[in-house]
């Protein structure tokens, strides 16, 4: 087995990770924090991709993922500033009790 | 080097799953953080060295300082903590479709054959990087700049307490 196959595979777990934690938790901050793993492993994926892939010297990956992080880090503020909001009008912020919208 | 990756690897996948995993929010958040850091010595690892601070700075500085307020803001007591997992039935039919997922991508991975030269470490210096995102990917950077402008304009308006709904919740 090639490193970019292990690459890969660690980079799935923690895609599998994220999203289990995402589908299996109520509280919306660790949904939030599961989608977050999520996006880390994608990046996992660009970097090991560079770095065995045949187009190593252009440097496509670092910079694809330095315009990921951001966009996660922009995520995140707005995801968190949403929960906030939540909490102020419901007093709570797990998932179930956030219905109104729910057909 | 396959040993550091494989190191690496399991370092940071248990602490993202025992995260996962935990019923204390704040102990959760940052075992995350150090699941983070565990991402941020991978890119060390694979040589790209800027993004390693990069994650190190966004990921450990900022957003798990983000969530820690966000966890302490949101939450009535000290005692408080939040049920693992809602129901069993909620649990078993994450672990059923994070399985299927794992086995339809691990599969895919093991059963591709990826031939690609492994040589040497070679590092992308931090000047290359500069004239790339300089030249190239100007216009990208730009749009990255617009984005994270509108989302902290979009945070602050979502998170601000108006003060007319205060009243309204109080009468």
């Amino acid at each position: 087995m090639s490193p970019l196959h292990i690459c890969l595979l660690f980079s799935s777990a923690l895609f599998c990770i994220g999203l289990v934690g995402a589908l299996a938790r109520s509280n919306t901050i660790l949904v939030l924090l599961g989608i977050e793993l999520m996006l880390n492993a994608a990046n996992i994926n660009f970097i090991a991709f560079w770095r065995y892939g045949p187009n190593h010297a252009d440097g496509t990956g670092i910079i694809f993922v330095l315009f990921s992080i951001a966009v996660a880090a922009a995520e995140a503020a707005v995801g968190l500033a949403l929960v906030i909001a939540i909490y102020r009008h419901r007093q709570t912020i797990r998932l179930q009790e956030a219905n109104t919208l729910k057909g | 080097m396959i040993f550091a990756l494989i190191t690496i690897a399991l370092f940071t996948l248990a602490a993202a799953a025992i995260a996962m995993s935990l019923r204390n929010l704040v102990h959760s958040a940052l075992l995350l953080v150090v699941s983070w850091a565990g991402v941020a010595m991978f890119y060390l690892w694979a040589g790209a060295e800027f993004l390693a601070f990069a994650q190190a700075l966004i990921y450990l500085g900022a957003i798990s300082m983000v969530v820690l307020f966000a966890v302490l803001l949101t939450r009535r007591s000290l005692a408080e903590l939040d049920p693992a997992i809602d129901g069993k039935w909620r649990g078993v039919t994450a672990l059923y479709t994070g399985g299927a997922v794992a086995a339809v991508l691990f599969g895919a991975v093991l059963f591709t054959p990826l031939n690609f030269a492994a040589g040497p470490v070679r590092s992308f210096t931090v000047r290359q990087l500069g004239e790339q995102l300089m030249g190239p990917q100007v216009a990208a950077v730009l749009v990255v700049g617009v984005i994270l402008t509108v989302a902290l304009l979009g945070g602050v308006v979502l998170a601000a307490a108006s003060r007319r709904h205060d009243k309204e919740d109080a009468s």
